[in-house]
This record gives structure tokens, C-alpha cells and sequence, in this order.
């Protein structure tokens, strides 16, 4: 079995986070299945990127990553997320993280999906280390707060736009 | 009572480890713990109002009691994704 939630060093493969979000969903209840990938770009913020280390705190973040789910769950009934991160060493287009929704509507999955990403980048305890032409930076985002209702309203509204 | 400190990112490049064992005093709090790291490596100190901490792989406030053996993490600013 696949499990939906999941981080650690492999390789994305879509298809297999597709596969988790389906598994124990009620056959034929569900009309839509989005999905994201994630991609290593090459440039950023007028650096060329050579390659990614990410770092993280991989037990607390599944734990966010459970809790993003439960937040789709309630914000979105009958939706369903799986999300798979990955970690370590990462070349110019490879991918860093797979997500899929599925609902009975589009519009939802959609939603869900967006709001996906926006929380993974809010709360998940994980760190992009960019390898450029001239240097190295630990990207540094927001500050991790779980229970900032602030936050969550704000991707909420992103996934809503 | 004796605590493991996990450090990510910048912190453990700052502090040159991943984890640290530390002593602290009984009735100790994780801001506790933070406060003698950052005495240690005084460039921890511009992170003060922009980590996240967490006990045991759970988030929690610097204002948290720890306990003997506990695990705690220090995180900066994330950019997952």
C-alpha cells in the first residue's frame, strides 16, 4: 500500500501519490482528481540555481502534513489529500513534491490542492538550501505556527481566488 | 535532567551539529534551553523572534515545561515545497 502522506529521500512519482489518494475512496463517488508537481527551477531571485539540498524534521513534518489533511477534511468534506515531499539532494528540474486531491467536485480538489501548497509552506518544517553560481543560502520563509488562524485564513483565501 | 537539542538548516550550521545534549535546572522551559544555546552562539540571537520550537516532534511554545530525556527542536523561517 502507498501511503498518502510521506517524506524521505526517493524519487516523486505522481503516479503513485494518485494512486494513495484513491485508495479508500467510495468507488465511483469521486468526479475529480487534481494534481501538483513541484518542480527545482534554475533560477531564483536573479541567482542561477545549481541544485537543492532540502532538510527537514521528518516526523514533525508528516505530522503537518496530517494536519493539513484534517484542515481539507473540514474546510472541504469529502475531499481527500495525498502529498508526498522529498528530501536530500535535488538536481534542476527534478521534482520536490507531489500532491493530490480528490472530491466529488472539481472546484474542491482544485481548492484543496492550492491550499495544499500554500500550508506546506507555512507549517511543514522543511528547508530548501540553494546551491547557486557564486555561493550557497538557506532559503528562509515563514515562521511556523501551526495556530496562527491568520496564516491559515490567508491560504484559504489563495485557494479560493 | 538531561534534554537532546535537534537543530536544522542555518541553527545547525550556526552551532556546527545536528543535536546537542544539554543540562538543564528541573521546572526548565524550552525558551530555557534556547537562551543558553544562544549565550553559547551568540549568532542564534538574531533568530529569537523568528524560530518555531517543538518537544518531542510536536510544535510547542518556548514557554513549554521540558522533562528528562526529552527531545527539543529549534526551526527557523521553513521554505518547504
Amino acid at each position: 500500500m502507498i501511503p498518502p502522506l510521506a517524506i524521505g529521500p526517493e524519487p516523486i512519482q505522481l503516479e503513485r501519490v494518485a494512486a494513495a489518494v484513491a485508495a479508500g475512496a467510495a468507488a465511483g463517488a469521486d468526479g475529480a482528481v487534481v494534481t501538483f508537481l513541484g518542480l527545482v527551477r534554475n533560477h531564483n531571485l536573479g541567482r542561477s540555481v545549481r541544485y537543492l539540498e532540502y532538510d527537514a524534521y521528518q516526523p514533525l513534518a508528516l505530522k503537518a502534513f496530517g494536519r493539513i489533511a484534517a484542515e481539507i477534511a473540514e474546510r472541504w468534506p469529502g475531499a481527500r489529500l495525498a502529498l508526498h515531499h522529498r528530501v536530500g539532494r535535488l538536481e534542476v528540474g527534478e521534482a520536490s513534491i507531489a500532491i493530490a486531491t480528490r472530491s466529488p467536485h472539481r472546484g474542491d480538489a482544485y481548492a484543496a490542492c492550492r491550499y495544499a501548497i500554500e500550508r506546506i509552506k507555512q507549517i511543514a518544517p522543511i528547508w530548501k538550501h540553494e546551491f547557486f553560481d557564486g555561493g550557497e543560502v538557506w532559503i528562509e520563509g515563514a515562521t511556523a505556527n501551526p495556530d496562527d488562524l491568520h496564516a491559515r485564513a490567508e491560504a484559504e483565501r489563495i485557494a479560493c481566488a | 535532567m538531561r534534554v537532546t537539542v535537534r537543530l536544522f538548516a542555518r541553527l545547525r550550521d550556526i552551532v556546527g551539529a545536528t543535536e546537542l545534549a544539554r543540562d538543564l535546572a528541573p521546572g526548565a522551559t524550552i525558551g530555557d534551553v534556547w537562551r543558553q544555546l544562544a549565550g553559547e552562539f551568540p549568532e542564534l540571537a538574531g533568530y529569537e523572534r523568528s524560530i518555531s520550537s517543538a518537544i518531542n516532534a510536536d510544535y510547542a511554545r518556548m514557554d513549554h515545561a521540558i522533562g528528562d530525556g526529552d527531545e527539543i527542536a529549534f526551526l527557523p523561517p521553513v521554505s518547504g515545497g
